[in-house]
């Protein structure tokens, strides 16, 4: 069997203040259903170790953790391998309770950028306030990427992970490096 | 540049995040209804100078329908609710005729 590569083979590079990298293969499984649903909150609860988000929250447990993508649908983040049998047992604890799970991980592709400047390379693309009173660790933001829909949420060190759609890595990549170019503006 | 609260998500978005998808509260005349009701469904569309009601999407973030009104010279914005509703919510009418006072209310 052929092995499974990221979209951009793990591209990297360093900026004045931040550095884009490509990371390494992310399991990621997309659930939808209703999430007032208490079945569905105990079955996120028993796979992944992680309580249901509140709105635009992300919930951290170990290796996994689990984002509120919109009001009917959520992110389960888990180690690569583990996807196709989170899904599996996502559709067998959740049967007969209206749910769609899908592993999404070969679908998308996933970008850290870290430094002191990750927030302002952020801040030339998309249009949120990513001042840290605004946005701050355990908060998944969905928006525009200069052209392209992603998501991204920051971790407690400052780096940024950035998800979008596989088709357009090398479009974000290309977006990134851009702004990652230049210098501070320290405008944030 | 326009700024409209996703209801679903809380976020304040900026104009390019979403998509527009024209006038709200449309009623849709289908198989059965006279040509001309057909018609206006069809092609009939509001223009104001002032409060407008219109849909939007949140296209760039939940990917979730909304309605918003607001006012198409000032772009002040009275406030967005759910897609799943006929008639402006009273709370914004409210609010519009607080700021509007010579509004008529929709036509």
């Amino acid at each position: 069997m052929s092995d499974a590569m990221t979209a951009l083979n793990g591209a990297s590079m360093q900026g004045p203040v931040a550095a884009v990298r490509e990371a390494a293969l992310q399991g990621m499984v997309l659930l939808r259903g209703d999430l007032a649903d208490e079945t569905l909150a105990a079955v996120v609860k028993d796979l992944t170790g992680c309580d249901l988000p509140g709105q635009r929250e992300m919930v951290q447990a170990g290796n996994t953790a689990v984002a509120w993508m919109s009001p009917d649908e959520l992110l389960l983040l888990v180690p690569y391998e583990e996807a196709g049998t989170t899904v599996a047992s996502l559709s067998q604890a959740l049967e007969g309770v209206y749910h769609l799970a899908v592993d999404v991980s070969d679908a998308r592709a996933l970008f850290r950028i870290s430094g002191e400047g990750a927030r302002e390379v952020l801040a030339r693309l998309c249009p949120v306030d990513l001042s840290p009173a605004a946005f701050g660790p355990g908060e998944m933001r969905r928006s525009r990427l200069a052209q392209v829909p992603a998501a991204f949420w920051i971790d407690e060190t400052g780096t940024i992970s950035l998800v979008c759609f596989r088709s357009v890595a090398g479009y974000a990549f290309g977006a990134l490096s851009a702004a990652a170019e230049s210098g501070p503006v320290n405008f944030l | 540049m326009l700024i409209l609260q996703c209801p679903y998500c809380g976020i304040q978005c900026d104009e390019t995040e979403l998509a527009p998808g024209g006038q709200a509260h449309l009623k849709r005349h289908g198989p059965g209804s006279s040509d001309e009701d057909f018609e206006a469904y069809l092609f009939d569309r509001d223009n104001p100078m002032g409060v407008h009601f219109e849909r939007w999407r949140h296209a760039n973030g939940c990917g979730k329908w909304f309605l918003a009104a607001r006012c198409t010279t000032t772009l002040e914005v009275f406030g967005t609710y759910s897609a799943q509703t006929t008639e402006p919510p009273a709370e914004i009418a409210d609010r519009i005729r607080a700021r509007r006072p010579n509004w008529e209310g929709r036509t």
